[in-house]
């Protein structure tokens, strides 16, 4: 019940400036029931999906990493190196690219060079979204209580080194170049050119490998991303267009790309091993 | 009794609302080293300006070299016939492009012409495109611009506080108001040297209405209440496309935007029916074919507007005839096609928010399927009157800009105009607003005057069994769209005037339930106050022009009359009575008037078998 | 047709429940819709904030069925039938009563950005700006400032005490626009590494997900100012050419 008011009035001035103006509140009392989520849709299935398939592909890679062996298929009138041992740059190659690290290397020749695919996926933009929220749980889908008492994001060591994700980038473009020249090279039969199941296996990956590297966001930021005013910068503008059209698939990329190197390796090892004939189409 | 203290604020400057004018004013008035503050009834960036689509008037002549204030001006003066003050539209027309490239000045992102300058639009009564736009979020780049100019400026913000009465010191002047923090019903009073009223419209006491909660016309009346005189009340924009269809958006605005870029009215028998409502007044500027109003779009130098780009109120009157002749959509509308003559990709660039809008709102595609339209509570020509140059209502201490003052677009306003005149006047109200405070010495404010003010506000709440204010809020909406809608007669607005006698004597024993927290039965049963306040003034307004001119229209006079085209309807409050006073109008200066020498005249309600 | 059944949290700082309302549906309604309805027959004190109703102003922002969203954006036939529509106020802001929180930290932000300072005009005293210039920065001025962004940002969500150095996408969104505006002459990278909590971000993307306006406020407005902090602080080649060939703007080293 109101009653009727008798009026003092206090002037409010700047020496209590708590009541001037609108005040922030930190740490007030929040609304709404005290549980982990109101969501009533199946929120947790995409974060264990995409949970599921890197954690296949880490084992997959981690077996065909230490394999070290039927990675590369010449003994069939074939060119077909596989994507995790190329460039190959170790003397114990089976197929030497370039023996650049000399004869002290007696582990397997993809160890030194998966460093880089590894790094560039690992600091990515869409993969940090998503071991984030699948493994870490941070949170474990949007608007539902991630389990962690404090939370400092990338501000310090080790996750403020996903800032380096440019750098990974610039060799991706090498890794990528490679990886089209791998392609080019599996129309090479003997001494003649052909073209094999194999060929078309290496040609996907190549525009794969290429799709995924230019739409990153680190690409798009260094076409033209970085510019203030395009109409001063229009060569940049062009290309930031561009790059802009594949950034909002970079997530379809990503994981294409992923499966796909997968297949590749899998194919070479297939045919590499003997276990299946490649068919050749001419 | 219970002792208790009230939070107590003094300023030089207190602009109430927060919409473009409020901000455009606190800014000039801080930069004029006024100590201000904006008291707003809603959190800051959320007023009414935001839902301004179309653009922003201003002949900055980046389109059409041909353009100047002069053709602005004269637009101005013959879309609100002849009846605006003079004055006002002269310095609405020449300050407008400043203000527009201030805008710019201060972060706004203007589409942009093939020269790099800001790109103009066409609209409805206006003779050359002339709307600086930004998509059909042009009143959003508005606000926000002068959101964050203010706020960088350091204007002091007190969000969410209604105010419930405008004070006077022991002299007559306004130098107090009071109000109440939303959220916690904790009650807040002002003082200041000088008031800005820029609390915009009244459109809230119809029933389709495309304007928000919020304008219950707290402005209109505050300003009466303390004395103040308010014109051209009778003058209400119904904006010809609202939606109407499904039920609960009927009224949200579709923008006259569709229209500049190519959309066309069709009745139910596909007939594309404005040719058929030209009147006079602007028969020599407009197509008279079909085929003309389509190359207009191409080759405007060349070909005569298209009619669906006459001004505000001719369009609605033409659609209300339409629907009433039974030749109106499934839903009681007419159609607004932009599918079948322009593509999909250039809808969706050109008209992103509508295009939103309809396929959330009512799952509708505009880019395949025509919009359901009809005519829409939208604006208040009607205001406080206030002297041109300064922006000062007739008693001293208070001003008012934007939609709240009264003159500026006479009986209709031409799109686009509302925008400019937000910063022309509200950038005029607080430079002046903020020189007379600074020139001025204190007063006092009794406390007597405050305590009563404040049992008064209280009182909905010491009567928690009394009548709910939603029900008094609908029926009101619902008699102001019955008797005092698009088109009125005499027998409706004598039954609307008794009505809202009663209304009075039902709003006293009007109750609220519940604490003072944020509690929204008791804000609607104040708002009531105003709303029924601005009812009656337009009600009874409306009853003394007897004639049919802009956004009055009467069934019974459908004629416009010479005589009442020199005349303004003064309302003010004389004891606890509205009363309406007409005077003439000023009188434009000879180098003005010989602008519109040959111009035809109005002519009221347009029969189209007259004019053809 | 079949009843609605509204389940609607009701309460203030001293604690709430859920009140649970039956009432008829109807056609082509969104939640805001029956919320006034309830507000007008059964609960007329509930505390309910809205403006525009049409998706322009941003201020119905509450939790419908645990997901952030604006009421009058939501149509009551996109929820699931024949189950309670389940509507509390924004979680991460304080409350004031029922669906009314305290959002006041966001201005608090908002205030303290350094504000646009252009650069001169050109000498026929325009700005020369094209579509290409000003189509960027077009995306990220359509915030409507509903602060859904702010409310689902896990950051604040779950850590208040995160609020004293993290902006907010809605803030980020900001940044964005005056940092990529063509004719803005200052530089606020240090201030959003050092007091603003761009590195908090960790990209889940919940913000986008939730805006009502569209906005890729991830892709288009945060990464951005990450790889432009990139420039800053992280990549010695950029800094060095930075050095080298262009004019710094100035640096915003302090909020306002």
């Amino acid at each position: 019940m109101i009653l009727r008011y008798g009026i003092k009035l206090v002037t409010v001035t700047k020496s209590n400036p708590e009541n001037v103006g609108t005040k922030v509140s930190l740490g007030g009392v929040r609304g709404g029931p005290d549980v982990k989520t109101l969501r009533k849709d199946i929120w947790w299935l995409p974060q264990v999906a995409s949970g599921i398939g890197l954690a296949l592909f880490v084992i997959y890679a981690t077996w065909t990493a230490f394999r070290n062996g039927n990675y590369y298929d010449g003994a069939h009138g074939r060119d077909y190196l596989s994507p995790f041992y190329s460039p190959c740059l170790a003397s114990n190659c089976t197929y030497k690219t370039a023996s650049v690290l000399g004869t002290w290397w007696k582990l397997s020749p993809a160890l030194p060079i998966l460093i880089f695919p590894a790094g560039f996926r690992a600091t990515c933009y869409y993969y940090r979204k998503a071991y984030y929220k699948s493994y870490w749980l941070s949170p474990p889908a949007c608007g539902v209580a991630e389990p962690h008492k404090t939370y400092s994001g990338e501000t310090k060591l080790p996750l403020i080194l996903n800032n380096i994700h440019r750098y990974f980038w610039y060799f991706a473009v090498v890794f990528a170049i490679i990886l089209t020249w791998d392609a080019v090279a599996a129309f090479r039969f003997g001494n003649s050119v052909g073209m094999g199941l194999g060929t078309l296996v290496f040609i996907v990956n190549a525009a794969l490998i290429w799709l995924y590297t230019l739409s990153c966001h680190a690409c798009r930021h260094l076409c033209g991303g970085h510019v203030d005013q395009f109409s001063k910068a229009k060569i940049r503008h062009w290309f930031w267009k561009k790059v802009s059209v594949l950034n909002p698939h970079h997530m379809l990329f990503a994981w294409l790309s992923l499966v796909w190197i997968g297949v590749t390796d899998f194919y070479v090892y297939l045919v590499a091993s003997g276990t299946i004939h490649d068919p050749r189409f001419f | 009794m219970v002792n208790a203290s009230i939070e107590t604020h003094e300023f030089d400057v207190v602009i109430i609302g927060a919409g473009g004018a409020g901000l455009r004013a606190a800014i000039e008035s801080i930069d004029s080293g006024a100590k201000t503050a904006i008291v707003c009834k809603s959190l800051l960036g959320k007023a009414h300006t935001v839902m301004a689509e179309g653009g922003i008037a201003a002949a900055l002549r980046n389109v059409w070299k041909e353009d100047s204030w002069q053709v602005h001006f004269r637009d101005t003066m013959r879309g609100g016939k002849m009846l605006n003050n003079w004055r006002m539209a002269q310095l609405h027309a020449q300050e407008a492009p400043d203000r527009v490239n201030e805008l710019e000045e201060w972060g706004a992102l203007f589409d942009r012409t093939k020269d790099g300058l800001i790109l103009q639009r066409d609209f409805g009564g206006h003779k050359y495109a002339r709307l600086a736009h930004v998509g059909d979020r042009t009143g959003l780049e508005l606000i926000r611009t002068l959101q964050q100019k203010a706020v960088t400026t350091g204007a002091e913000v007190f969000m969410e506080v209604k105010i419930v009465e405008l004070l006077h010191d022991e002299n007559g002047a306004v130098s107090g108001a009071l109000g109440f923090y939303r959220n916690n019903g904790s009650f807040v009073l002002f003082k200041a040297k000088s008031f800005i009223l820029a609390a915009g419209g009244i459109g809230k006491s119809w029933k389709f209405t495309s304007n928000s909660w919020e304008s219950t016309g707290d402005g209109h009346a505050l300003a009466l209440w303390a004395g103040a005189d308010l014109i051209d009340m009778e003058f209400v924009q119904f904006h010809p496309t609202g939606m109407v269809w499904p039920l609960s958006v009927k009224g949200l605005l579709v923008t006259e935007g569709v229209r500049g870029d190519g959309g066309i009215l069709k009745n139910s028998e596909g007939k594309r029916f404005m040719f058929e409502y030209i009147p006079q007044m602007f028969a020599a500027e407009t197509a008279d074919s079909e085929a003309e109003g389509d190359r207009w779009y191409e080759d405007k130098a060349n070909n005569r507007r298209p009619p669906e780009l006459l001004p505000r109120d001719e369009v609605a009157r033409s659609i209300n005839a339409e629907v009433k002749a039974g030749r109106g959509s499934p839903h009681g509308g007419v159609f607004l096609d932009i599918a079948s003559r322009r593509s999909p990709e250039y809808i969706r660039r050109r008209l992103p928010s509508m295009y939103h809008q309809f396929k959330e709102l009512a799952d509708v595609d505009i880019t395949v399927t025509p919009m359901e339209v009809g005519p829409t509570c939208h604006y208040a020509m009607g205001g406080v009157r206030v002297d041109p140059d300064t922006a000062k209502a007739t008693v001293e201490g208070l001003y008012a800009a934007g939609e709240v003052a009264g003159g500026m677009h006479g009986s209709n306003r031409l799109g686009g105009n509302s925008l400019s005149d937000l910063v022309v006047f509200g950038r005029r109200a607080g430079l002046a607003a903020a020189q007379s405070a600074l020139e001025k010495g204190s007063s006092k404010l009794s406390e007597s005057l405050v305590e009563d003010a404040l049992n008064r506000a209280l009182k909905p709440l010491n009567n928690p069994e009394g009548e709910n204010p939603y029900t008094i809020q609908h029926d009101l909406q619902e008699t102001m769209q019955a008797l005092v809608g698009i088109i009125r007669t005499e027998s409706e607005l004598v039954e609307a005037v008794e009505k809202l006698e009663e209304f009075k004597e039902r709003v006293k024993g009007v109750g609220a339930k519940g604490g003072v927290k944020f509690n929204a039965s008791w804000h609607t049963a104040l708002d009531l106050n105003s709303m029924l306040t601005v009812s009656e003034a337009c009600a009874k307004a409306a009853l003394m022009r007897k004639e049919s001119r802009g956004g009055h229209t009467r069934d019974d006079y459908p004629k416009a009359d010479p005589e009442f085209g020199k005349t303004n309807h003064v309302v003010r409050l004389q004891g606890n009575d509205i009363t309406v006073t007409p005077e003439p109008l000023p009188v434009m200066p000879d180098e003005l008037a010989s602008l519109f020498e040959g111009a035809a005249q109005p002519t009221g309600i347009t029969e189209s078998k007259e004019v053809k | 047709m079949a009843d609605l059944v509204v389940r609607l949290w009701r309460g203030d700082e001293n604690g709430g429940e859920f009140i649970e309302f039956k009432i008829p549906a109807q056609e082509g309604e969104v939640v805001l819709d029956v919320v006034h309805r309830i507000q007008a027959t059964l609960a007329p004190d509930l505390a309910v904030r809205w403006n525009c109703k049409a998706g322009k102003c941003g201020s119905c922002s509450a939790e419908i069925n645990g997901r952030p969203r604006l009421m009058c954006m939501t149509r009551v036939n996109q929820l699931p039938e024949g189950e309670p529509i389940v509507i509390t106020p924004l979680k991460t802001f304080p409350i004031i009563r029922d669906l009314v929180t305290d959002v006041s930290f966001n201005f608090e932000m908002l205030k303290k950005v350094p504000g646009f300072k252009p650069k001169p005009r050109e000498a026929d005293g325009t700005y020369r700006m094209y579509t290409e210039d000003v189509e960027r920065g077009q995306e990220f001025r359509k915030c409507i400032e509903c602060f859904l962004c702010q409310d689902v940002c896990h950051v604040i969500r779950d850590h208040e005490e995160n609020k004293e150095h993290y902006a907010g996408p809605r803030l980020f969104v900001r940044y964005a626009d005056l940092e990529m505006n063509p004719l803005d002459t200052n530089d606020r990278r240090q201030l959003l590494v050092e007091k603003m909590g761009l590195g908090y971000c960790n990209i889940t993307k919940c913000c986008t997900e939730v805006c009502p306006e569209h906005i890729h406020i991830t892709d288009n407005a945060i990464i951005p100012l990450k790889e432009r902090v990139v420039d800053d602080r992280y990549d010695p080649i950029a800094w060095l050419g930075k050095k080298i060939f262009r004019k710094s703007k100035k640096v915003e080293t302090d909020a306002k």
